[in-house]
């Protein structure tokens, strides 16, 4: 059916639900309605009626006002120009809608999310000649967005064929056709440097591919102590207050990611901005060069219509899956799934569907579940690799992780990184919690830390954590009947946990030396604090007080070691491990001379 | 404006009246209901259709009967007239003066539900307001432009603290245009009078717009009453220029407001009978706060809010919580202590403050001082729950020393009078003050230079 057919009108206004007359309308089919020309999707059909969610305030829409279907579902734009971009939920680029419109959004407008006008310098893959047989998703070229990512120009995945023509090197724009394929029922599809996809459907890949590899974030507490997997998926729940922003920004800094997508799902305006101001001046340790040249935004603050929220986080992935299938392991966080859960709710409130837990609808479980699943480490149609990562913040109501968006997302992730507000309102930043959290790729981050960093990494962290565990132990002994109780071993231990907590969990993203650990460091950092405790272990069992050991100097300054050294300081700090052992085995030698002496 | 009067009405429940049969009627517009009396009441389009329009009727539907109500559409939404004359003036949450005087008169009209703020045309929050206030300044500073509201309780002196920031606030080497806007849902008559004799006393009321709505006036003016507020805060700030210090109090009658109106409509609950998109609705209000890149204004926003039995995860707070940018949380048992203001600092927090605090902004230390007195506070008080238990006889020196750093930080940083307005460089030097009773090996968010440069036994 065409177009200009799908011409309706509209019946009822129930907020951002509208119920439009529209026969042959598609359910998921987008469409336009009133005379602002308000974008939205159908997501269910009656006869010749149709409800459809509204991205934008209805207000002031009438009965009787025109309808129209557009002929496509909700479809993001892939092309080189999306770095470095900010993206309102349905990808309308919010730069230029500033430009053009001012300071606030109005509705109805649409720019096209990518420039049309600029010229890509583009650089057609060698040995590719006409009449040879092409896949979807093999690349016919490259483009270099920004400085930091090589754009590799793809030939959607729905279309396969034999390749008629393809552009020699040079300067584009996007509407150009770079290449021909045609198809086996003869079809000629003219390929340009983007192409679009609908954001509800998965980009196809050949076969889905295990992690091998951690995410190097830089921050002490993620890496070391609950790993996540390249192509993993990872929740962030934690209740207001306790860092979830400021993790998440974090992992957005400083991951060792190609491509870096934020969404900012029904949060602050004023946090999108501090993104936006902040990465540009920000340097990729890994490139050197600004990081908003790997980064891309999209944004649907807590205000913006919240239909639109709903369909952000689709609008995200697909972004990611299409730079996936590009070879590059991407990270998508998405801030906070919980407010895309609160838009469905709200979305099937409006509907009048049963709801089942807290007002959610049944299906809640399965939309989390089927998002989730599209992260991964998979093998791209042209037969390379390339992962997205997952890591979605859950903002679950009162901090309370019994709540029906946590609790499911729990069942789906690997890896958990839960916040708590007790080390929050101490000042224990990162404030995730040890206990709580877990990471179900530790075996496989195990071989990659072993072979990269130091064999000794499996045995330290299990030593950490078993020391923070009986440091809760103990500290409940005392809670109960004092310190006095405790014989001096195991006040060593509660010495060694606290150094352990201040010297390697905590981690200041505001100094400019702590907030990026590199692995190296990490170990180095840990290992030295382990090994101070074993020093000091073997002298109390000498029978040396444990007040004296805990006196020392050096611990203060052992504490301090992660703001003063930075990663490339690895033999600084070794030097200062080996003095600070030194002083113990003083120590050590001083007791036994004093033991021979009575002896 | 339609001269046209439907006298179709088919039912009337709660507060909301359903007419049938009007064709074309504008999702949103106001409408005029006059009653058999001849009195006119206001009212808003929350559902149309052809066949039937669901109209949410501010003053309520009692008294009216079906035969003899005439229900006119206005053809616009709800609106407030705006002049540089709504300063000094005090109105209703549907925009009407409640000051006998007379109406705004201006070509000026905006929709009270102004459209989102692009985030590409907001420029963060830097600036550092100094409150005068220690626990504030030092610990959770506020910044032209934030959000930070006051979780309160009942019996708590939140709005004494309310009015002595709006008396103290300033920047620093400042003195450009400010003006307060005061918006005051469901209080009593003392609290709206107690804020009214403090804009006087202090002279700022000619500085001030009021939106008053009264416990006993009808609920559903508080669901427009903030966005009126709003309005005009932009108005002022994005117009004329002028740095705007929004203070709404209370979040809580707001947020029942809406939960009334939201059962009544029959929307599904979710948390406490509160309707699923309160959190959507509470970001619309919140999220109007901002500063806007080229433009010389900002809004800040204080929004004062009671804590249901003292309940921080009740939905109010906690959905407040996640949109604006920290809170400062106010606690029972200081206030029975006698300590003014009795500010909770261990859930308090300030978002914005890592930004406009510092080097070129208030002083090199500040950012570790504050650090460095929460994690002292946080194990002082820890060490307070063991002396409680074992007694303070069996404490070790250490510990004893956090329990009297505890007792002087509550009695001598944050407690301070209602009307000293200590600069930040006092306040951060009575930090020092406090810290000094540590040896400088025990103070480990601070660094060696400022160690060596505050710290009272190194200096």
């Amino acid at each position: 059916m065409k177009q200009e057919d799908k011409k309706g009108t509209i019946q009822d206004i129930n907020g951002p639900i509208v119920t439009i007359k529209l026969p042959g309308v598609q359910n998921g089919e987008q469409v336009r309605i009133g005379s602002l020309g308000l974008y939205g999707e159908v997501i269910s059909l009656e006869g010749e009626e149709a409800l459809a969610q509204i991205y934008e305030s209805t207000e002031m829409v009438r009965p009787g006002e025109p309808a129209e279907g557009l002929g496509h579902p909700l479809s993001v734009e892939l092309g080189p120009g999306l770095i470095g971009g900010i993206f309102d939920g349905v990808q309308r680029p919010l730069e230029e809608m500033f430009l053009k419109a001012g300071d606030q959004i109005p509705r109805g407008l649409s720019p096209l999310p990518l420039d049309r006008e600029k010229l890509w310098h583009f650089v057609p893959t060698e040995n590719l000649e006409p009449n040879m047989p092409i896949i979807g998703g093999a690349r016919l070229g490259v483009v270099q967005e920004t400085e930091t990512v090589e754009h590799r120009i793809i030939v959607p995945p729905n279309i396969e064929g034999e390749l008629i023509e393809l552009a020699p090197e040079g300067d584009y724009n996007l509407e150009e056709t770079i290449g021909q394929v045609r198809d086996r029922h003869g079809k000629v599809h003219h390929l340009k440097l983007y192409h679009r996809w609908p954001v509800r459907k998965p980009r196809p890949y050949q076969s889905r591919d295990n992690g091998v590899e951690p995410l190097i974030t830089g921050q002490r507490i993620l890496d070391t102590f609950f790993p996540l997997l390249k192509g993993s998926k990872c929740a962030v729940p934690g209740p207001f207050g306790a860092g979830k922003t400021v993790v998440q920004h974090q992992v957005a800094r400083w991951a060792n990611a190609d491509i870096v997508i934020y969404v900012g799902c029904g949060e602050r305006g004023n946090e999108l901005v501090d993104v936006l101001d902040s990465f540009p001046k920000l340097k990729d340790p890994y490139t050197g060069r600004p990081l908003m040249d790997r980064t891309l935004l999209i944004a649907n603050t807590s205000n913006m219509p919240v239909v639109a929220r709903e369909a952000s986080i689709y609008v995200g992935i697909t972004i990611a899956e299409y730079y996936r299938d590009q070879g590059y392991d991407v990270v998508m966080l998405a801030d906070s799934t919980s407010r895309w859960a609160e838009a469905l709710r709200e979305v099937s409130g409006r509907l009048g569907q049963m709801p089942v837990e807290e007002g959610y609808p049944a299906y809640l479980a399965s939309r989390l579940a089927a998002f989730y699943e599209r992260a991964g480490r998979v093998e791209t149609m042209d037969c390379g690799k390339g992962s997205v990562t997952l890591i979605g913040a859950v903002s679950p109501p009162g901090g309370d992780f019994s709540e029906p968006v946590t609790s499911h997302t729990k069942e789906i992730i690997q890896t958990f990184w839960a916040l708590s507000k007790e080390l929050a309102d101490a000042r224990h930043y990162p404030a995730i919690d040890w206990v709580d959290s877990f990471s179900a790729d530790v075996g496989t981050a195990a071989e990659w830390w072993h072979e990269n960093i130091d064999r000794g990494w499996e045995k330290r962290r299990a030593q950490a954590l078993g020391m923070l565990a009986r440091d809760a132990e103990l500290s409940r002994i005392v809670n109960l009947v004092g310190p006095e109780a405790l014989s001096s071993a195991q006040r060593w231990v509660l010495e060694g946990a606290a150094l352990i907590k201040e010297g390697v969990l905590q981690q200041s993203a505001l100094d400019p030396v702590d907030t990026f650990s590199s692995p190296e460091k990490q170990f180095m950092l840990l290992n030295l604090i382990l090994s101070v405790y074993d020093e000091g272990a073997t002298l109390i069992e000498l029978g040396i007080p444990v007040q004296e050991l805990a006196e020392m100097p050096v611990l203060a300054r052992l504490r301090r070691c992660k703001e003063l050294y930075d990663s490339s300081q690895i033999d600084q700090l070794k030097t200062f491990r080996d003095e600070a052992l030194n002083d113990f085995k003083e120590i050590h030698s001083e007791y036994a001379q004093r033991g021979e002496q009575t002896a | 404006m339609s001269a046209k009067e439907y006298r179709t009405a088919s039912a009337a429940r709660g507060g909301l009246l359903t007419v049938a049969n009007v064709p074309n009627i504008a999702f949103g517009d106001r409408v005029h209901i006059r009653d058999k009396q001849g009195n006119t009441r206001n009212g808003q389009v929350i559902r149309s259709s052809n066949e039937e329009v669901l109209v949410q009727v501010f003053e309520g539907t009692a008294e009216l009967d079906l035969e003899s109500t005439w229900v006119r559409f206005l053809d616009e939404p709800v609106e407030i007239a705006l002049s540089p004359e709504i300063l000094g003036r005090v109105f209703s949450g549907l925009g009407e003066p409640r000051d006998f005087r007379p109406p705004i008169v201006s070509n000026l009209r905006r929709s009270i539900s102004a459209a989102a703020f692009n985030p590409a045309a907001r420029t963060y929050p830097k600036e550092f307001i100094q409150t005068g206030i220690s626990t504030i300044d030092g610990l959770n500073s506020l910044v032209r432009g934030q959000k930070l509201p006051i979780f309160s309780a009942s019996g708590l002196p939140h709005n004494r603290l309310a009015a002595q920031i709006v008396r103290q606030a300033k920047l620093p080497d400042d003195d450009s245009r400010f003006s307060v806007v005061f918006a005051a849902m469901g209080v009593s008559y003392a609290d709206a009078r107690f804020f009214q004799e403090e804009f006087a006393s202090s002279g700022v009321l000619g500085n001030v717009v009021m939106f008053v709505n009264m416990a006993d006036d009808p609920p559903v003016e508080r669901l427009t009453l903030p966005r009126m507020a709003l309005t005009a805060a932009e108005y002022l700030a994005f117009d004329l220029d002028r740095h705007v210090l929004v203070v709404m109090t209370d979040m809580t009658h707001y947020a029942e407001a809406l939960r009334e109106v939201a059962t009544a409509k029959g929307d599904v609950p979710a948390r406490k009978g509160y309707p699923g998109y309160l959190y959507s609705d509470l970001a619309e209000i919140y999220e109007r706060s901002g500063r806007i890149k080229d433009r010389h204004g900002s809004i800040t926003l204080v929004p004062v809010l009671s804590m249901p039995s003292d309940d921080i995860t009740h939905p109010i707070p906690d959905l407040t919580g996640y949109i604006t940018e920290g809170q400062i949380v106010l606690s029972r048992e200081l206030h029975n202590q006698g300590i003014y203001p009795p500010v909770h600092i261990s859930p308090s927090l300030s978002r914005l403050m890592k930004d406009g605090i510092g080097k070129d902004f208030t002083r090199e230390d500040h950012p570790h001082v504050s650090n460095q007195l929460y994690a002292l506070y946080a194990r002082a008080l820890e060490t307070r729950n063991l002396a409680s238990i074992i007694g303070a006889d069996e404490l070790s020196a250490r510990d004893r020393r956090y329990l009297e750093f505890a007792d002087a930080f509550e009695g001598r940083f944050v407690q301070q009078g209602e009307d000293e307005d200590r600069s930040i460089e006092e306040t951060l030097n009575l930090a020092w003050d406090l810290l000094s009773s540590f040896p400088p090996q025990a103070l480990t968010r601070v660094n060696e230079t400022e160690i060596a440069k505050y710290h009272r036994q190194s200096g």
